[in-house]
C-alpha cells in the first residue's frame, strides 16, 4: 500500500511538473527539483496511473523527451538531444531498477542495409551519451530497425525528419 | 541433389517422337543421361543467329512463332486436370510468356496460332508457317511415362531454311513441368541471342502487405515467372534481404524473430534455420560466396558496422574483412571468388569500394557525383550493378573499376538489384512515394525493356538464384 501511494506522487508530481514550464534551454533541472513539485490533484484513475520505471510512466514523464533527432546520415547528438538525453538520464537515474531499449530509425530515403547500420549508429550513440551521464550501461540495450518503423507515413522532409530518431522504450519487468 | 532426379536433361537422337515414344515401354531408360551428340555434331560456324542481346536490335523483330506443345495420346496426369493435350498448351505458353516477358523478342503464341499435331512436331508444315511470316518456329510435345513422369521435347526451327537449329527433351516429375517449358524457353533464348540461359531460375524475396506504419514483411520464394509461389514465414516478424545459396538448398535472411535484427541460414528441404553466427550483435546484409563455401553479413558492435566472413556450414570463427569507425555493409563477390565490392560511408557518403576476398587491398572505386550502394557483380564478372543516390534513387551498372556509369531505370526510387544468371537482366524493387507500396521489377542492360514482375502482394528485396541444377 505504502509504495502505491509513492507510486502515485512520483507519477503525478512528474507530469504536473513536466507540464507546469517550457523543456529547459539548455540544463535540464536536477531530479530533487521534480520531487519538490506539487503534491498531485489528478482524478483518482489517472492516479492509478503507470508504475515508475513502465513505459507509460517514463512516456508521460518525458512529454516526448524520449525521442531524439537526427539529420540524413548523421548520429551526432546536438544540443536538443542533449537536452532530452539528460531527462532520460534523469528519470533513469532516479529510478534504480528501469531498464530501457535505444531503438535507431531511419528514415526511407534510403538503402534497407545501411538504413539498418545507420540505426544501430542512432541507438548507440544515444546510449553512450546516457552512459555517459551516469546510466549503467548494462541497463540499456539498443536495437536497430532501420527503415521499417516509420512513426510519420508521408514522403516528405518533414516526415523523413520524424523517422529519423533514437526512442527510448522502457522495458517491462 | 535432389533436384538432378526431378529432371533429368536427355538429347533425343530419334528425329521422330513417334520413335521417340517407344522408350515408354522402356523405364529403365526414362532419366538417363544420353549421349549428347546431336549437341556436340553443330556445325562450327552454326552460332547464334546475330548481334547480341544489349546492342543489336534487329534481330528482336524476328517473328517466332510458339506452337502449342502437341501429345501422343491425351491422358490424364497430375501436372493438368484435363490432361496432357490441355497440359501441351499450358507448357506452350510459358515459353510464349518467357520469350515475351523478356522483351527482346515479340512471339506469336499458342493461342494465335493453328495447332500442329503430334507428328507435325518433328515435321513442320512450312509453307503455313511461311505464310504466317514466321521466321522461327518453336514446337514441341509432352507424352506422359509409364512411370507417372513427363517426357517433354522442345524443337526449335528456322522456316527459311526449313532446318532444325535446336532441339532438347527433358524427363520431370509431374510436379514440376514448369520447369521443362522454362527449359524450352531457355533454349530458344540461348541459341537466338548467343547469351546464357535464366529463365529455368527461382527468386527469393519479401512479400510485403499492410499500411505502412505497420508492415508485415515475409519471406518468400517464387520461379523466376512468378509460378509456384511459396511463403515461408508467417509476418510475425519482419523478414528482410534474402538470398538463395547458389545451390538453392538454403536462404540466408534476416529476421526480427527473437526482438533484434540477426541472420539466419534457412533449410528449404528440413524447415529448419540456424543463427548464422553466435553473437548477441546485430548481424544483416548476408550474401553468399559463389561456391556457398561462404556467408559474408554484417554486424555492428557498439553501432559499428563492418563486414565479417563465415563458413557456411555452421561453426567457424567469423574473419572480420573490415575495419574502420565508419560503415562498411553488404558486399558482393565477383564471380570467381577473389574480390568484394561492398559499400562504405568512410569518405562521408555512401561509396562502393572493392577489396580481395582476404579484406586485404581495399579502394574506393566510384568517384561520380550522388552515392553508390547495394553493389551487386554481376554473374559474368564484367558489370557491377548498384543502387545510384542522387536525389532519386535508381538502378545503374559500371565496371569493376568504377567506369562507364550508366542508369538503367529512372523512377522515384528503385533500390536494391539482383542479377539474372546470364548477367543480362536485373531485378530490383520500387518504393511508390507516399504510400510506400513496393514491387519488384526487371530490366535488361539497354534500360529499355523495363517489366513488373506479378506477386500476389507487394514485394521488395528480390534476389535471383542461379540456373537450377
Amino acid at each position: 500500500m505504502n509504495r502505491i501511494v509513492i507510486a502515485v506522487t512520483l507519477s503525478s508530481a512528474l507530469a504536473l511538473s513536466a507540464c507546469s514550464r517550457q523543456p529547459p534551454e539548455i540544463t535540464p533541472d536536477p531530479p530533487q527539483d521534480v520531487m519538490t513539485t506539487p503534491t498531485p490533484t489528478a482524478t483518482p484513475t489517472q492516479a492509478m496511473g503507470p508504475q515508475p520505471g513502465s513505459q507509460g510512466h517514463f512516456t508521460s514523464a518525458m512529454m516526448g523527451a524520449d525521442t531524439i533527432y537526427f539529420d540524413t546520415d548523421r548520429y551526432n547528438i546536438d544540443n536538443d538531444d542533449a537536452v532530452a538525453l539528460r531527462r532520460q538520464a534523469e528519470y533513469m537515474l532516479q529510478y534504480a531498477g528501469s531498464t530501457a531499449t535505444v531503438e535507431g530509425h531511419a528514415d526511407e530515403r534510403g538503402t534497407r542495409d545501411y538504413n539498418l547500420a545507420l540505426g544501430e549508429r542512432r541507438a548507440n550513440a544515444a546510449k553512450n551519451y546516457l552512459v555517459s551521464l551516469g546510466v549503467p550501461g548494462e541497463r540499456l540495450r539498443t536495437v536497430s530497425y532501420g527503415e521499417e518503423r516509420p512513426v510519420a507515413t508521408a514522403s516528405n522532409q518533414a516526415a523523413w525528419e520524424r523517422n529519423r530518431r533514437a526512442v527510448t522504450v522502457m522495458i517491462s519487468r | 541433389m535432389k533436384t538432378l532426379g526431378i529432371l533429368t536433361a536427355f538429347v533425343m537422337l530419334l528425329s521422330a517422337p513417334a520413335a521417340a515414344q517407344n522408350s515408354d515401354l522402356d523405364p529403365a531408360g526414362v532419366g538417363q543421361q544420353e549421349t549428347p551428340a546431336a549437341t556436340a555434331e553443330q556445325d562450327p560456324d552454326d552460332g547464334p543467329l546475330r548481334g547480341t542481346v544489349t546492342d543489336d536490335s534487329a534481330w528482336q523483330d524476328l517473328g517466332i512463332a510458339i506452337a502449342a506443345f502437341a501429345t501422343n495420346d491425351n491422358v490424364p496426369t497430375p501436372a493438368n486436370a484435363s490432361g496432357t493435350e490441355a497440359l501441351g498448351l499450358e507448357l506452350s505458353r510459358i515459353v510464349y510468356n518467357d520469350l515475351r516477358f523478356n522483351g527482346l523478342f515479340r512471339p506469336v503464341g499458342p493461342d494465335a496460332l493453328p495447332r500442329p499435331t503430334y507428328p507435325q512436331i518433328t515435321a513442320p508444315a512450312w509453307n503455313s508457317w511461311r505464310g504466317r511470316s514466321a521466321e522461327m518456329l518453336v514446337h514441341g510435345y509432352v507424352r506422359a511415362n509409364g512411370d507417372g513422369r513427363l517426357t517433354v521435347g522442345c524443337y526449335l526451327y528456322d522456316v527459311a531454311l526449313q532446318s532444325e537449329l535446336e532441339r532438347a527433351g527433358w524427363v520431370v516429375e509431374p510436379s514440376q513441368w514448369r520447369r521443362a517449358a522454362h527449359r524450352c524457353a531457355d533454349l530458344v533464348y540461348s541459341r537466338l541471342s548467343g547469351e546464357q540461359p535464366f529463365f529455368d531460375s527461382r527468386i527469393a524475396y519479401i512479400a510485403e502487405t499492410g499500411p505502412k506504419d505497420n508492415r508485415v514483411k515475409r519471406l518468400a520464394i517464387m520461379d523466376s515467372d512468378g509460378a509456384n509461389h511459396r511463403f515461408i514465414t508467417n509476418g510475425q516478424s519482419t523478414a528482410l534481404t534474402p538470398r538463395y545459396s547458389p545451390d538453392y538448398s538454403r536462404i540466408a535472411y534476416l529476421s526480427y524473430t527473437d526482438g533484434d535484427p540477426r541472420i539466419y541460414v534457412y533449410e528449404i528441404d528440413s524447415g529448419r534455420q540456424t543463427l548464422v553466427t553466435q553473437s548477441s550483435n546485430p548481424t544483416f546484409a548476408p550474401r553468399w560466396s559463389p561456391d556457398g563455401q561462404h556467408i559474408l553479413y554484417s554486424m555492428a558492435i557498439a553501432g559499428n558496422t563492418d563486414i565479417y566472413r563465415i563458413s557456411a556450414s555452421g561453426g567457424g570463427t567469423p574473419v572480420r574483412l573490415t575495419d574502420s569507425p565508419s560503415i562498411e555493409v553488404g558486399g558482393s563477390y565477383s564471380p570467381d571468388g577473389s574480390r568484394i565490392v561492398f559499400e562504405s560511408d568512410q569518405s562521408g557518403s555512401q561509396q562502393c569500394y572493392v577489396m580481395n576476398a582476404d579484406g586485404t587491398g581495399q579502394r574506393r572505386i566510384t568517384f561520380f557525383g550522388g552515392r553508390c550502394a547495394t553493389p551487386e557483380w554481376s554473374p559474368r564478372g564484367d558489370q557491377i550493378a548498384f543502387t545510384h543516390i542522387a536525389g532519386d534513387f535508381r538502378i545503374a551498372v559500371m565496371t569493376p573499376q568504377g567506369q562507364n556509369m550508366r542508369t538503367l531505370t529512372n523512377a522515384w526510387h528503385d533500390e536494391g538489384p539482383s542479377w539474372a544468371p546470364n548477367g543480362r537482366i536485373i531485378q530490383f524493387f520500387r518504393t511508390e512515394r507516399n504510400s510506400g507500396d513496393t514491387s519488384i521489377w526487371q530490366v535488361d542492360l539497354t534500360g529499355e525493356n523495363e517489366r513488373r514482375l506479378r506477386t500476389p502482394v507487394g514485394a521488395s528485396d528480390p534476389a535471383w538464384g542461379p540456373v537450377l541444377p
